[in-house]
This record gives C-alpha cells, sequence and structure tokens, in this order.
C-alpha cells in the first residue's frame, strides 16, 4: 500500500479491542409491572394506553384499553381508581390522573363511534351469560371475542344491572352506558332482556349451552329489623335507586333520614336532595374515617348539603319522626349503645345497610356451594358445577386461593374477564394459562430527576345549585389539551417510554437504538457493565445481573 | 452580577465587535445580561398556551431532562438522541468502566460535529483522553484529530487555526482538548496566550480534578479535603489543603475572551447547546467541562452522572456562561442538597466519615463545613438558587419552539 511520508501502517479501529471482556455484570432490558396496573382490578395494561394516548394516538390507546375493559366511558366515570391511589406521580407530586383520561378515551370513542374489532371465528360453542351488570357484559365481550356464541339473559327491561339501577344519573348520564353496552351487543351478542332466570339447573339442563357464566349481583337491600311504627315510611336505599328508572320518582318528602355508611347511602343521600328534600342526614354507627363510602362522595355529599350524624343508630322509627340512640367507639373500635336518646324529624327513613344476592335461581344447581349468601368458587372462577362460572357480587369476595376482594363495579369487570379466559380454557379443555407477573415497578426504581414538575388537572364540577337540584353529570370530562397535558404526567414506571437515556448515557456506545417502538439493544461486545444505564434510566426498565463465568 | 464581572474593569479593552469575534444575530452584545434570542432547542418555562384551557401543553414525560423526547420534533432532540450522530470517540476505546471524560468528549465533540457541518479538526493533549484512546496501532477518533505534548495544546491547535486560514480553509473549524493538568497546570502559559491573541479555536477542559492518568495526583483543579496520590489522607488537614488551586473559568473570563461556558455530563441539553453556541462565535473559546472519575474518586462507575448532577445541584460546581467577561446566563439549581451528599458516595472524601459508620454524621464535620462553605459562596456569586418552591427558569424542560400546542413532528 503507498503511504505518506513517514507513515508506515494505517490506522486501525479501537472496535477490534473487545471491551465486553472486561464485564462481570450485564444490563438487560426489563418490563416491570406498574403499580397502576398492579392495582386494577379490571387487569387494565393502564400504563400502555398512556403511552398511546400522549402523542396524540387516542383511538389507538381507546383500542389498547378496550382489550381488557370494555365500557372505559362508564368506568371512567365510575371507578373508585385504585390505579390512582397506586400511581408513583403521588410522591412526586400528585397522581395521574388515569380516571379523567379513561373517561375522555370512551366519551372520544362514542362521539367518534369507534367500534369494536369484529370476533374471529366462529368456535362453535355456545355460552349463557346470567344477568348484563359489568360482570356479565364483560365476560360476554370477552367471550365473544374469543369467538363464542354468547346470549345474554337479563331480568329488568333494560340492560347494565346496578350500572343502571343502581348508580344515579348524575354520576353515570344513561346515554354513556346504552352507548357502551350497544357497543358490546354490536359484536354480534344476543341480549334478551326481560327474561329472568328462575331455575338455573333447569335451564342448564333443557337448552344446549356449553358453558353458563351467572353474574347476578346483589340486588336485595339488607333489612335491619328496625321497631318501627304501622305508618312510618321505610325504603331500602336499593329500591329507591332503581325507582329513579321508573317513569314516577319515589316520593320522599322533604326530610329524609338515610341509615347506613357506604357508598349506596350516600348515593341515596344526594338522590334524595336533588328529588327536593331539603333536610338530609346520613345516619351511621361510627366515625368519618371508619365509613365504608369512598372520601371523595363523603365530600361531595357534603358539598351538596347532606348532613352527617355520626356515631348513631336509629332505635325506633315513626311516622314523621325517629329516635336516635348515640354510641361510642369501645378499644376494639366497635360502637356500643350509650342509652342517650334522641329524637330526629324525618318524613322517610332509607336503608343502606348492605346488599345481598338473590340466589334462588342457583340453589338447586347440583353441585353448587351457598355459604353466607354468596356463592363459592375457585381461583378460575367456576363453581361446583363443573361448566358453571360466576362472578361479580354473587360470589364470595374471597377465598383461600384468591386474594380478598372488594365489590364494585371495576372488580366485576376484572370477573368477567377473568371467568371468559377460564371458559374459552374450560371449551378447549385446557387449564387457564396462569398470566406471569412482573416485578412491581416501584417509587424506588425511579430515577425522577428525569421528570419535571407537573401539577394535575382538575375536573371541572357542576356548580352547586345544579347539583342540589338536577340530575346533570356533577364532574366534567377533560378537554384534548388537558387529556394529553394529564397523559404525559404518566412516568411510564417500569416500562421503557424510549426516552434514549441509555443511549445518550452509555460512554462507550454499546446501546443500539432500534427506532421507533422498538427501544433497544445492547452491544455486549464493547458494553464494559459500568451500570450508568441502570442509573440513569427514568423509568427502572434496565436491571444489572451478574456475568455468568 | 457577580462580583468578578469586568466590563468597563482594566481587561475590558477588547470591544464586542472586535475582530475574530462574530456576534450572533438578534444578540444584545456584550453586556446583556441574558441573550434575547435563544437558538433552537432551548428551554422556555412554559410552553404554548392550549387554547381551550389556557393550560401549557409541555413535553413532561419525556424528556424534560432525559436525552430524547419521541414527542419532540426530531429537528429539536439532542444530537445524542440521533442513532446517526458522529460517534467521535468510537466504541473499544480503553477508559475505565464508567469514565465521564470519554463520555464528556463525545457529547461536546459529537455536537461539535453538528454544528460544524462535520468540518473540525481536533488537537488533543497528553492525558487519560488521549491514552486510552490511541494505542498504537488502533484509534477510537472518527474524526480528524493530532495528538500534541502536554503542555502544548493551545499552541498546537492555535497553528492548526492558522495553517487552515493559510490555506483558505476557515470553515474548517478547531477544537484543542486536555484534561484539568494539561488546562490549569501544564497548559496554562500556552492558553493564556491563545486567549489573549484571541485564537480561533475553541478549547475544552475535561476537568476530573486531578491527573488520573499518572495516577491520581494532584492538579491545581483537585477541591480542598481531596485525596489523592500527592495529598494523602493524613495529618491535621488530610486531603487536598483549602485555599489553593485556580478557577480556570474565571481566568479564561478575565481574559475577556467572546465566549466562556462551564458545563456538566449530567446536563446535555446545557452542554450541547453551549457546544453550538460556542461555534457561532469566532476567537477564543472555553468550556470547562466537569467529567466525574470513577478511579480517581473512589466512586461506583454507574455513580458518574450521579455525581455531576450533585456537584451542580450542591453548587460546588457552578454551571454558568460568559460573554467578554461577564456572565450572560447561569443553570440554576433545581433540586438543592447539602455537600454531605456529593462527598458521601466518594472514596476521596473517605476520610471525612466514620469508617465504622459511613452514613452517620461526619467524622470531620469541620472540614464539611468549609466545604458547604464554598457551595454556598458560589450559590450567591452566581445567584444559582431561583425563586423558592418553582421549578427555576429555563429549568422547566422543553416545549416545541415551533408553538404547536400538542401535535408533534413525528407520531413517535
Amino acid at each position: 500500500m503507498e503511504e505518506p511520508f513517514a507513515i508506515t501502517l494505517d490506522p486501525g479501529s479501537s472496535r477490534a479491542n473487545r471491551t465486553g471482556s472486561w464485564r462481570v455484570e450485564r444490563p438487560v432490558y426489563v418490563d416491570r409491572l406498574p403499580p397502576c396496573n398492579d392495582a386494577c382490578p379490571a387487569g387494565e395494561n393502564i400504563q400502555r394506553w398512556l403511552y398511546a394516548a400522549e402523542d396524540g394516538s387516542y383511538e389507538a390507546a381507546w383500542r389498547s384499553l378496550v382489550e381488557d375493559s370494555p365500557l372505559p366511558a362508564v368506568m371512567g366515570r365510575i371507578c373508585y381508581h385504585p390505579c390512582e391511589t397506586a400511581c408513583n406521580r403521588a410522591q412526586l407530586d400528585e397522581t395521574v390522573g388515569i380516571h379523567g383520561l379513561e373517561r375522555f378515551l370512551g366519551d372520544q370513542a362514542i362521539e367518534h363511534g369507534w367500534g369494536l374489532a369484529a370476533p374471529p371465528a366462529d368456535s362453535g360453542r355456545q355460552v349463557l351469560v346470567v344477568g348484563s351488570g359489568p360482570a356479565g357484559l364483560s365476560a360476554a365481550y370477552h367471550l365473544r371475542r374469543a369467538g363464542h356464541r354468547v346470549t345474554i339473559r337479563e331480568s329488568a327491561d333494560r340492560p347494565g344491572g346496578m350500572l343502571r339501577y343502581g348508580i344515579p344519573a348524575y354520576r353515570l348520564p344513561r346515554p354513556v352506558l346504552d352507548a357502551e353496552i350497544d357497543r358490546i351487543v354490536a359484536t354480534g351478542i344476543t341480549l334478551e332482556c326481560g327474561q329472568p332466570v328462575a331455575d338455573l339447573a333447569e335451564t342448564m339442563t333443557s337448552e344446549p349451552w356449553d358453558a353458563v357464566f351467572v353474574a347476578v349481583g346483589a340486588q336485595r337491600g339488607r333489612d335491619a329489623g328496625i321497631p318501627a311504627g304501622d305508618s312510618a315510611r321505610i325504603l331500602d336505599a336499593v329500591t329507591l335507586l332503581r325507582g329513579m328508572e321508573d317513569q314516577a320518582p319515589p316520593m320522599l318528602g322533604r326530610r329524609v333520614a338515610v341509615y347506613g355508611g357506604g357508598n349506596t347511602a350516600l348515593d341515596a343521600a344526594r338522590t334524595a336532595r336533588r328529588l327536593g328534600a331539603t333536610d338530609t342526614v346520613v345516619i351511621y354507627r361510627r366515625t368519618r374515617d371508619r365509613m365504608p363510602a369512598h372520601e371523595s362522595e363523603v365530600e361531595d355529599a357534603l358539598d351538596e348539603g347532606v348532613r352527617m350524624r355520626w356515631l348513631s343508630t336509629i332505635a325506633r322509627v315513626e311516622q314523621g319522626s325517629l329516635l336516635l340512640e348515640r354510641m361510642v367507639l369501645d378499644e376494639h373500635g366497635f360502637p356500643q349503645p350509650t342509652g342517650e336518646l334522641e329524637e330526629l324529624g324525618a318524613d322517610t327513613v332509607v336503608l343502606a345497610l348492605g346488599q345481598e344476592s338473590d340466589l334462588s335461581l342457583v340453589e338447586r344447581v347440583p353441585g353448587i356451594e351457598i355459604a353466607d349468601g354468596v356463592v363459592r368458587v375457585g381461583s378460575d372462577l367456576m363453581t361446583g358445577r363443573a361448566g358453571l362460572f360466576a362472578g361479580g357480587d354473587m360470589i364470595d369476595p374471597a377465598s383461600a386461593d384468591r386474594p380478598p376482594e372488594e365489590r364494585t363495579a371495576t372488580v366485576a369487570i376484572g370477573h368477567g374477564k377473568r371467568a371468559a379466559r377460564a371458559i374459552d380454557a374450560w371449551l378447549a379443555g385446557r387449564r387457564p394459562e396462569p398470566v406471569p407477573r412482573h416485578e412491581i415497578a416501584g417509587f424506588d426504581h425511579l430515577n425522577t430527576w428525569y421528570y419535571s414538575d407537573a401539577p394535575p388537572t382538575v375536573q371541572p364540577r357542576l356548580d352547586l345549585a345544579r347539583r342540589q337540584s338536577t340530575f346533570d353529570e356533577v364532574v366534567g370530562g377533560l378537554d384534548e389539551s388537558t387529556a394529553l397535558f394529564e397523559a404525559r404526567r404518566c412516568l411510564s414506571c417500569g416500562n421503557c417510554f424510549e426516552c434514549d437515556n441509555c443511549f445518550g448515557v452509555c460512554p462507550d456506545n454499546a446501546v443500539v437504538k432500534l427506532g421507533p417502538g422498538l427501544r433497544y439493544r445492547f452491544d455486549y461486545d464493547y458494553c464494559k457493565g459500568c451500570g450508568i444505564c441502570v442509573e440513569e434510566c427514568p423509568c427502572g426498565a434496565i436491571v444489572m445481573e451478574p456475568e455468568q463465568v | 452580577m457577580p462580583e468578578f464581572a469586568t466590563d468597563g474593569g482594566p481587561t475590558a479593552a477588547r470591544e464586542s465587535g472586535s475582530p475574530g469575534s462574530v456576534e450572533p444575530p438578534g444578540s444584545g452584545g456584550a453586556g446583556a445580561a441574558v441573550r434575547s434570542e435563544d437558538p433552537p432547542g432551548s428551554r422556555d418555562a412554559t410552553g404554548p398556551a392550549s387554547p381551550s384551557s389556557g393550560q401549557p401543553v409541555k413535553f413532561y414525560q419525556v424528556g424534560s431532562f432525559a436525552v430524547g423526547n419521541r414527542l419532540l420534533d426530531p429537528s429539536y432532540r439532542t444530537v445524542q438522541s440521533d442513532a446517526l450522530r458522529t460517534n467521535a470517540l468510537d466504541s473499544g476505546h480503553r477508559a475505565c468502566q464508567g469514565c465521564g471524560e470519554a463520555l464528556g468528549a463525545r457529547y461536546a465533540l459529537d455536537a461539535a460535529m453538528r454544528a460544524t457541518g462535520g468540518s473540525m479538526v481536533a488537537v488533543n493533549a497528553t492525558g487519560c483522553l488521549e491514552v486510552f484512546s490511541t494505542p498504537y496501532p488502533e484509534s477510537s477518533w472518527r474524526i480528524p484529530w493530532l495528538h500534541s505534548l502536554f503542555g502544548n495544546t493551545p499552541a498546537v491547535a492555535t497553528g492548526v487555526a492558522a495553517a487552515l486560514r493559510v490555506k483558505g480553509r476557515p470553515e474548517v473549524r478547531v477544537v484543542g482538548q486536555a484534561g484539568d493538568g494539561g488546562t490549569v497546570d501544564i497548559g496554562f502559559g500556552c492558553l493564556s496566550g491563545m486567549f489573549e491573541r484571541n485564537d480561533d479555536v475553541l478549547f475544552i477542559c475535561y476537568d476530573n480534578e486531578a491527573y488520573m492518568n499518572t495516577g491520581v495526583q494532584r492538579s491545581a483543579a483537585t477541591p480542598p479535603a481531596a485525596r489523592t496520590a500527592t495529598t494523602e489522607a493524613v495529618g491535621d488537614e488530610p486531603g487536598n489543603p483549602f485555599g489553593q488551586g485556580k478557577n480556570l473559568p474565571v481566568l479564561a473570563m478575565a481574559h475577556d475572551i467572546p465566549y466562556v461556558a462551564t458545563a456538566t455530563v449530567a446536563d446535555l441539553h446545557d452542554l450541547e447547546r453551549k457546544v453550538e453556541r460556542a461555534m457561532e462565535i469566532r476567537g477564543a473559546r472555553y468550556l470547562h467541562l466537569f467529567v466525574p472519575c470513577p478511579l480517581g474518586w473512589g466512586a461506583a462507575p454507574r455513580d458518574t452522572i450521579r455525581l455531576a448532577r450533585l456537584a451542580k445541584e450542591t453548587g460546588l460546581f457552578p454551571v454558568f456562561e460568559a460573554e467578554h467577561g461577564v456572565v450572560t446566563a447561569v443553570s440554576q439549581i433545581r433540586r438543592q442538597v447539602p455537600v454531605e451528599e456529593y462527598l458521601r458516595p466518594q472514596g476521596r472524601y473517605r476520610h471525612l466519615f466514620d469508617p465504622a459508620d459511613p452514613d452517620g454524621p461526619p467524622a470531620r464535620p469541620e472540614t464539611v463545613r468549609r466545604i458547604q462553605e464554598i457551595a454556598d459562596r458560589n450559590i450567591a456569586r452566581y445567584g444559582l438558587v431561583g425563586p423558592a418552591g418553582s421549578d427555576a427558569p429555563g429549568e422547566a424542560g422543553p416545549s416545541d419552539p415551533s408553538g404547536r400546542p400538542y401535535e408533534t413532528g413525528e407520531a413517535r
């Protein structure tokens, strides 16, 4: 080779020196489970759909969302968002407003008429779903997506179960509910309303169902057996809320007392306020911090002028008044009577002391186990009768092989999805495949330096005067810009969001950028294993592993 | 204004429009406290307001401070986020694990390569950077690169610039680079001359605060109390003495050269913007880049960027820029921390803490207090702490400078 004067050798590249041999630990990309996803009873992949929403791909975000939950516009309104309780961002400033975004995407879908994907080839299997509440709708949707022929049988005139007959319209406007149910049914599900199933054992033998999912909910208000005069006006909260769907709403009078401390009690109180009750009192045996109702509901009720009587029970109800007994908490936190009585004027007493299921339809099913008013199911939600699955409020909230769960619409949606998966496996003669759970991406895994401060977006609220007199929706939605702002507050805990940090901070250029959506790859020929990429990854998506020798 | 601002002082003879110095369009001139026109990619405190709610939409999640940002138009992203970046310093170099200098050199030179469109020559002093990048017959450099002696790099760079001018190639720009030893000690005479003549060279000092290549000996950039091989942790005042050393960015400013800046490997956006700014200017420019050394500092290799960040967030390393001897911009502290947080992870300060209880209270609280005083003095001198409770101005993260509220340049 001809070289210039005094040059004897071409320069070689240092790439001949494979510095990867220095390494004792290697960085590895991982996906950790974001706390929001972990906390979601419906099993949504929240981080994934937020990621899609961040660049304005709302339809893609919605499509990702409805892979798990088919009712985003509904759930974005009524879910008590355990995802936000778990959100790591709360430790930085405030939690990401996931429910507002879910609602925004759901509303966008309704506005733009986005439809659900057509199911794949017909499996030829027929599945009956009893009850069209959140559990039934979710199960039907997921079964249909798996290619099965699904029929929903509903005893009421209209579908939705407690979503329609238990949740007041000011929290869930009915056109929203109708739109989302219609969209699910439009995937090819047969919906039979006004068709109560009286005896499921009989139905299962006389009709050709390959499998049945039953989720009739807990529709009956519990009765406390309170002593009452003959002309006292007492009704239960379930009846009141259900009556709101009738042509003529129930007559309550001017003074309404609601007995109970759960979310239903507050729904009843707020409904009474809107029906014209000027004096609405919630009576609860314990203290505010022990109320099972969610804090936001208590706040909303107080804002609307509902009064609270803590540490009180109803001793007796007469026409136009009731007798309260003051309680004290003992050292175990249980309320104990004091004998101090007080009279309170009330035209109507509404009992909201919990609900129970009417299980008469399954009582005669052979093999089924009923204890304490709920149906026992296994981890796959199958009852003692092969091929009969159950979910929602009618099953035991905890058992040996299932962790304890709340009784909410979101849990019911999760039941529907899990049952559908179990039914699909059962029909194919498979065991349901266990879904591997990644390690949780805790706050300690994050390098929060890379996220800047971003205050949360506040959803607009209806003014108080209208909240006290109309059933208009109380909480407003996000608009497009506020939704985008909120989506971008997501920290993407435990999942690479392609911020290029690892690619940028490597002193040895040992990270290969694979392009949009494809993330990165380590070049182990040159990676010296310094671990800067792990330390500087904002979201904790890289770990160091000992090198195998 | 910092106390050492010298406009109007005895050394302020050079006019802002002097030969060899090109003012950028829109510049407020030498005395302007803040540039009136920021280059693309600079950061605003708030983004454009959205029309419907008045709420500014920013690029929070992705990267207000991270290297890349998939929501940002590609033309506003960092050089380092570009899959086709120069990689001026290639893989296979023999720098230690987690080397801050290797990282800093690639950051600075890749940015300079983009700013000059690839027309650039680098002159490199003897030192770690030279030794680990070019063991015969290999080279890690993917740019035209010359090795000079330990002490004469500024003079060689001056010569390269002069030669290019004579050959009618003034568009080819020259970068001189050295470690802190080659800059503040051995090369300082040549560097001062280069500044004084206002030669058209960007000189970059990679400051890792000692002679690392030869075995961690003290330099004039070694901070007080730090252990080195020549300032052992023995005696009444173990480690490097207080009250010595040179503050080279300030010395450079005293020469009234067109541009002086400090930066760290922890803030890439800031560093790249400063390199870009330096390449817009003709004449002598100086960039002092803080690059932690895991080996010499006795720190974990993974902590290199974290330590650089802590040096800035404690106030020990002030990050600022100056034109013609006057400070024009300061990077404010975003999350202020006491100096202890910076000192504890470093073996060179181990003697300040109790070896039996390294997380406990300092064994030499008086020394730690004196180091904190240095940080506090920097904070007061440069105004490093902004209004309480706010993300410091210029630190709130990038918004799309094109003013679009929430569209993006590319889908991802």
